[in-house]
C-alpha cells in the first residue's frame, strides 16, 4: 500500500515534470495520424506506393549512407569489442591481484559506458570536424565500457583449473590468458558482441543528427523541412536493414551457442 | 612466443598420450584450422576497407587528438559558472529523470497486452502472433531520437515529445522481452486453473501474472536506467531535459560547463544504477 501511495506522488511530480498533457496530446492525436498520411504521400498528391520510383528517387545516395552507418557501427563494434577484451583481464577479480588497478579499469570502463554515445560523438564532432570518425570514435569508446563490463564477468565465471594449469607449467600472464582463458570465453564473447553490434547499428542510425556521419544527416534535414516522402522512404530502409541484421545475427548467435553445447 | 614454445616443450614429452585423449583437437584437420583463420580475415579485410571507404585516414586521426586533449584541458575544473546556472541545470535534470520516468511506464502499461499477443503460448493464431511481433520489431528499430523527431511535429517542442518517443521505443522493447517471458512461464499453473474450470482470463490472471510479475519488476527497474540515459540526450533535438544545455554548451565551446553538466549525468547514473540494483534484489529475494 506505501508502495502503491510513493509511486502514485513519484507519477505525478514526473508527471508535472515531463509537462505531460494528455489534453494537448488527445486534441493532437490527429496530428500523429495525419503526420503519417503525409509521410505516405508524394508531392504530387498520390499515395508514395503508386510510384516507388519517384519515392525512392534518391535510393543511391541513401544507400550509399545506410552503408556508412552499417560500417561505421561494424568498425566501432569490432574496435569496442577488442578494448572491451583489452580490459576485461585486468578488470577481473580472478586474473588481477592488484585491486587498484582492478578498480582504477572498472571505473574507466564506468565512465565509457555511462556517457551516451551521441553525447561523445557532439564533443568528437568539435575536436576532428563533421564526418564517420568522430562517430566511430564515440561508439567504439561506449561499445568498449559496455561490452567490458560483461566481458569481466564471463570471464570472473570461467573454470580456474586450465589457469592454473598453464602457471604450473610456468605460463606467464600472457600465456594464462591466451590458452586457459581465451578458449573458455570465446564464443561468449562473440555472441555478445554481435548482440551489441545490433544495438550499434542502430544507434548509428543517430549519429548524423550532429554531425558524425551515415544516413542520420539526411534523415534529419528531411524531418525538419518536411520532405515527407523522403523521411518514409528513409525510415523504411532503416527499419528494414535493423531487422535484417538484428534476424541474420541471432541465427548466427543461436549457431554459435550449438558450437558450443555439445562439448 | 617464447612463452608458448616453452608451454609446448612441457607438454611434448606426453604428447602421445595427449593426442590419444584429444584427437579431435590436436589432430584437427585443415578445414577445422583454416575456417577460423578465413573468418578472421574477412573480418579485418573489411575492417580495412572500411576505414579506407569512410575516407579516414592517420593524419586526420592524430590532429583531431591534438584537439581532443586541448579540449579536455579546457574542461578542468567543471564549473557551472553561477548558482543560476546550476539551478537551471539541475531542474533540468529532474525533467530528464521524470521525462525516463513516464516514457518508462507507459510503455510497460502499453507493452502488456502486446506482450501477451505476441507470446506463441497464449495466442496460438499464427498471423496475431506474427503481425504483433513485427510491429513490435518495427517500433523497436526506431530510434528514440527519430520517434522524439516524429512526435515534435505532433506535440510541438518538450518534454511530452521526449517522454512519448522514450515510450514509443520502449513499447517495442517491453513488448518483446515480455512475449519472451510469458513463453518461458511454466505452463502447470495455467492448465491446473483450466482443468478447475477456470476461463482462459483467469488462467492468465492467476496462472501466469504472479509469475510473471517479478520478471517484470525487475525489467522495469533496468529500462528505467537506460531510459535515463536515453532522456539526457533527447533534449539534443529539441524534446526537453537536460541534453539541450549539453548541445548549446558545446556549441558554444563552454567546455566548463559541458564537463559540469557530464559529471552531473554520471553522478544521476551512477546512484540510479545503485538504487535500482537494490531495488532489484529486494524483489527477487522477496519473491522467492
Amino acid at each position: 500500500m506505501l508502495g502503491l501511495a510513493l509511486a502514485t506522488i513519484a507519477l505525478a511530480i514526473s508527471a508535472i515534470g515531463a509537462e505531460v498533457q494528455p489534453v494537448l496530446l488527445w486534441n493532437k492525436i490527429g496530428n500523429f495520424t495525419s503526420y503519417f498520411d503525409r509521410l505516405l504521400k508524394l508531392d504530387t498528391g498520390m499515395r508514395v506506393w503508386t510510384d516507388p520510383k519517384e519515392w525512392f528517387w534518391g535510393i543511391a545516395r541513401w544507400a550509399r549512407l545506410l552503408g556508412d552507418t552499417l560500417l561505421i557501427a561494424y568498425i566501432a563494434t569490432l574496435t569496442g569489442a577488442i578494448g572491451g577484451f583489452v580490459c576485461a583481464a585486468p578488470a577481473s577479480r580472478n586474473l588481477m591481484r592488484h585491486a587498484a588497478v582492478r578498480f582504477a579499469v572498472r571505473r574507466g570502463l564506468e565512465f565509457c559506458r555511462s556517457v551516451p554515445d551521441i553525447v561523445f560523438a557532439l564533443i568528437f564532432v568539435a575536436a576532428f570536424g563533421l564526418g564517420a570518425l568522430p562517430g566511430i570514435l564515440a561508439v567504439a569508446i561506449h561499445t568498449s565500457g559496455a561490452l567490458g563490463k560483461l566481458f569481466t564477468e564471463v570471464v570472473e565465471n570461467i573454470d580456474m583449473r586450465p589457469v592454473e594449469a598453464v602457471a604450473a607449467n610456468g605460463g606467464s600472464w600472457l600465456a594464462q590468458l591466451r590458452f586457459a582463458v581465451t578458449p573458455q570465453v570465446l564464443s561468449n564473447l562473440i555472441s555478445y558482441t554481435l548482440l551489441r553490434f545490433e544495438i550499434n547499428v542502430r544507434s548509428a542510425t543517430v549519429l548524423g543528427f550532429v554531425g558524425a556521419g551515415g544516413i542520420g544527416q539526411d534523415l534529419i534535414v528531411a524531418i525538419r523541412k518536411f520532405y515527407y516522402s523522403d523521411v518514409s522512404a528513409m525510415l523504411l530502409m532503416i527499419i528494414l536493414t535493423v531487422i535484417v541484421i538484428d534476424m541474420l545475427s541471432a541465427r548466427l548467435r543461436h549457431r554459435l551457442l550449438a558450437l558450443e553445447n555439445p562439448r | 612466443m617464447s612463452e608458448s614454445r616453452r608451454l609446448r616443450a612441457s607438454l611434448l614429452p606426453r604428447g602421445a598420450e595427449l593426442v590419444q585423449r584429444y584427437p579431435e583437437i590436436l589432430m584437427a584437420g585443415w578445414r577445422r584450422k583454416l575456417t577460423p583463420a578465413a573468418v578472421c580475415a574477412g573480418a579485418i579485410g573489411l575492417y580495412i576497407a572500411g576505414v579506407i571507404a569512410l575516407g579516414i585516414s592517420p593524419a586526420t586521426i592524430i590532429h583531431g587528438l591534438g584537439r581532443l586533449v586541448d579540449i579536455a584541458g579546457l574542461m578542468f575544473p567543471p564549473d557551472p559558472q553561477s548558482w543560476s546556472r546550476f539551478s537551471l541545470y539541475l531542474s533540468a535534470l529532474g525533467q530528464t529523470l521524470a521525462i525516463a520516468f513516464i516514457g518508462t511506464l507507459f510503455a510497460a502499461i502499453i507493452a502488456c497486452p502486446f506482450g501477451f499477443l505476441a507470446a506463441r503460448n497464449v495466442v496460438a493464431n499464427r498471423l496475431i502472433h506474427f503481425l504483433s511481433r513485427r510491429s513490435l520489431d518495427t517500433l523497436r528499430s526506431v530510434d528514440t531520437l527519430i520517434w522524439a523527431l516524429i512526435w515534435i511535429n505532433v506535440v510541438g517542442l518538450g518534454p511530452f515529445a521526449g517522454a512519448l518517443a522514450i515510450m514509443s521505443t520502449d513499447i517495442g522493447a517491453f513488448g518483446k522481452l515480455m512475449s519472451e517471458a510469458i513463453e518461458a512461464a511454466d505452463r502447470r499453473p495455467v492448465d491446473g486453473l483450466v482443468s478447475a474450470g477456470g476461463s482462459r482470463l483467469h488462467a492468465i490472471r492467476f496462472g501466469m501474472v504472479p509469475q510473471l510479475l517479478p520478471v517484470f519488476a525487475s525489467q522495469l527497474l533496468y529500462f528505467f536506467e537506460s531510459n535515463t540515459r536515453s532522456a539526457t540526450i533527447i533534449g539534443i533535438v529539441g524534446a526537453g531535459g537536460i541534453g539541450l544545455h549539453l548541445s548549446e554548451q558545446i556549441r558554444f565551446l563552454e567546455w566548463q560547463q559541458v564537463s559540469f553538466l557530464i559529471l552531473m549525468i554520471l553522478v544521476t547514473v551512477a546512484a540510479l544504477d545503485w538504487i535500482s540494483q537494490r531495488l532489484r534484489s529486494a524483489i527477487i529475494g522477496h519473491r522467492d
